[in-house]
């Protein structure tokens, strides 16, 4: 096969995924196509987001059609120069079509997962990619590692990136002590401790934004440049009916009403991912955990101070309809980037507002 | 972590869990152990299917090889119960219900109502209910409905290893007596199951699938015969929800009464025989509080009102299969006053 064509391949979104259905073509047979066009949007069993492109050229052939389910790793388009002849795009297309078919896909690579121990508590870890630069991604309250599906791919491309689950989350040791910004601040330096990561970039994700900023204050020599996503802890009119509901609902009818809160886009709080907030929140210990970060988010929480030791880069994304912590606590920040149509799971709704936040250059 | 486990694994690991945890925690039966006290292996069957293989060696003394004299060990249970223990005993087959019956109905679920709310009788019975495997009219039966029509009984029929490991470790945590029907043809079925201690409430319907033009209410095994049936009826058009109860008793009436205002259709699929089962139990509260939510008549799709036949070809007609889901389904959607 020429090796100007280049397979666009079905990508592994997180752990549990095995295939994707394409729902919609973005891009058409025929189009122009740079690096970071989006290309498609693809289904998983967890949430709808948008393929982009790692490569550059026109967009040959459409593999895999609107509707169809394809295993992770499968070819579902071909992107080559004008003047690849059509016959080689045509064999291509062929050997993909028969790959899809027999199901005999190569499986993909996904995150590397395992654990280390710190403070007495175990912590899962996932990690992607084998660059240099080192990156941590740390998720919000009763959220876990997999919450960066979208995030932790591009990202990976040419940097080594750990998404962590914190202590009570995720595959983590159901316990937080006395649940303070301390403890899990403690909790992620020992994990760059454990894994002999002297210098990494840190992105936190609300509860866990305002945990970066505290390892930042903590161990300033240790944090390369923080990405604050929807950060707690930078104003007070929280919604903490919101965080209430969560850490009390009991079943996934009492649950449901309140995940519609955390998107610009309602139907993004699907059954799935409400099955499995609540598979976690049956898990003992979970309910503990969850009343102890509540005393911590509702305290109120205030990171300011925390904030003007911080000397790393910082830059900062908010969902303009965030509906738990409203992107107005992004005014007393510089370097905030409001994003239209994303509310608070701005991670999940527009991951390449973070990807690009996270890439800009330092100011 | 969620591995995949087998539904035997995940009652296994979810008894060795709780004995962990708790020390008032027992496991009793007829070979529970196998074996024990005479020569040769300790531990030699783990209960008749090995559900409970490896938790006698694990837990010295706490796992007891019983008479078979189901009257007495179910009451020995039961006893224990009210002075603190925590046991599991396992009634072998579900079919033996007979010859303790006092022990449960007369007994353990009158206490708390009878001692004036001062007695409490933290016993559960595990028990193997349903057909499937050869083994004839005595050893075949889906006698749910009978403990679920007696008072101060809580029922659990487990539907996946998932909710086996979570209902069973609620059953054990929970006060009262619980009737933990496990079904013979499950054990070899496997599924996600968290690592983890977890617990799933009583009284809580699982929405399995989501749909809008029938509603599906499966007990126990036939929740994946109704997950079959839903698939074979998409590709029709239809799109079925599938709830599962989880508990027979507390029954989640609520999820039930909302799910078919929402579809107008109900068909329930129930293993049991057809008359005082939970498909009529089900099919009456549906048609006294939701009546005017009802497009057509309810369905029910249940086992023929006989005994289980030995011969292979007739049991398999007489359980109810994905097909006979279809059909019914298909009457309530195409129903013409």
């Amino acid at each position: 096969m020429d090796e100007r064509i280049a397979k666009i391949v079905m990508p592994k979104w997180g752990l549990s995924m095995t295939s994707g259905k394409v729902t919609e073509w973005i891009a058409s047979e025929g189009d122009e196509i740079a690096d970071g066009d989006e290309l498609a949007d693809i289904d998983t069993d967890k949430i709808t987001g948008s393929l982009e492109a790692s490569d550059e050229g026109i967009l040959r052939r459409v593999i895999a059609e609107a509707g169809e389910d394809v295993p992770v790793g499968g070819t579902i388009a071909l992107i080559a120069p004008a003047d690849v002849p059509e016959e080689e795009i045509d064999e291509a297309a062929r050997l993909a079509r028969e790959e899809i078919d027999s199901g005999a896909v190569a499986e993909v690579a996904g995150p590397v997962t395992g654990t280390v121990q710190v403070d007495g508590r175990t912590l899962a870890y996932a990690t992607l990619g084998e660059g240099e630069e080192q990156v941590v991604l740390v998720h919000g309250y009763g959220g876990d590692k997999n919450s960066w599906l979208f995030v932790q791919e591009p990202l990976s491309e040419s940097r080594t990136v750990h998404a962590i689950d914190l202590p009570g989350h995720g595959e983590s040791t159901k316990d937080v002590g006395d649940g303070s910004l301390d403890t899990l601040a403690n909790a992620v330096l020992g994990f760059l401790a454990e894994k002999e990561i002297s210098r990494a970039h840190l992105v936190g994700h609300s509860l866990g934004g305002a945990v970066v900023v505290a390892v930042a204050a903590k161990a300033p020599a240790q944090v390369a440049s923080l990405t604050l996503v929807a950060p707690a802890g930078f104003g007070k009119d929280v919604n903490a009916e919101y965080l209430r509901g969560f850490a009390s609902a009991s079943s996934r009818r009492e649950l449901k009403p309140h995940l519609t809160a955390l998107f610009a886009d309602p139907s993004q709080a699907t059954r799935q991912l409400a099955d499995d907030l609540m598979k976690y929140k049956r898990l003992d210990g979970v309910d503990k955990v969850l009343n102890t970060l509540l005393d911590t988010l509702l305290a109120p929480l205030d990171v300011t101070d925390l904030m003007s030791k911080v000397d790393a880069p910082v830059r900062v994304v908010w969902g303009r309809q965030d509906a738990v912590l409203p992107a107005t606590h992004g005014e007393s920040l510089a370097n905030v980037r409001y994003v239209d149509g994303a509310g608070h799971m701005v991670h999940m709704e527009a991951p390449n507002s973070v990807v690009e936040a996270f890439t800009s250059p330092n100011e | 972590m969620a591995r995949t486990i087998s539904y035997r694994e995940a009652i296994n690991e979810a008894l060795a869990q709780e004995m962990e945890r708790d020390s008032s925690v027992i496991v009793m039966g007829e070979d529970n152990a196998g074996g024990a006290g005479s020569p040769g292996d300790d531990d030699a069957w783990g209960g008749v299917l090995g559900v409970t293989k490896g938790l006698y060696h694990r837990f010295p003394g706490r796992v007891l090889d019983t008479p078979i004299t189901e009257s007495a060990f179910i009451g020995a249970a039961i006893g224990a119960a009210t002075r603190g223990m925590r046991p599991v005993a396992e009634l072998m087959f579900i079919d033996f219900m007979g010859v303790c019956f006092d022990q449960i109905f007369n007994q353990a679920a009158k206490f708390r109502y009878m001692f004036g709310g001062k007695a409490e009788t933290p016993v559960v019975i595990r028990t193997m209910y349903g057909a499937g495997l050869r083994a004839a009219a005595q050893h075949s039966q889906a006698l749910y409905p009978v403990f679920t029509h007696i008072p101060g009984l809580k029922v659990v029929v487990p539907s996946s290893p998932y909710e086996a490991k979570g209902l069973l470790i609620q059953s054990i945590r929970d006060n009262d007596p619980v009737i933990f029907c496990e079904h013979k043809a499950m054990y070899d079925t496997s599924g996600e199951v968290p690592e983890d201690s977890y617990t799933i409430p009583f009284g809580e319907a699982n929405v399995v699938r989501d749909g809008d033009d029938v509603t599906i209410v499966a007990i126990g095994r036939m929740v994946s015969v109704a997950e079959q049936a839903a698939a074979e009826l998409a590709s029709a058009g239809v799109e079925a929800e599938i709830l599962d109860p989880r508990t027979t008793s507390p029954l989640d009436t609520d999820t039930i009464l909302e799910s078919v205002e929402n579809t107008g259709r109900l068909v329930v699929v129930d293993e049991s025989t057809p008359r005082c089962n939970l498909a009529t139990d089900i099919s009456a509260l549906v048609a006294k509080e939701a009546f005017g939510s009802l497009r057509a008549p309810i369905e029910m799709v249940t086992a023929p009102h006989t005994p289980v036949p030995f011969a292979d070809t007739l049991e398999d007609l007489y359980i109810p299969d994905p097909q006979r889901v279809v059909n019914a389904a298909k009457a309530v959607m195409e129903w013409k006053r």
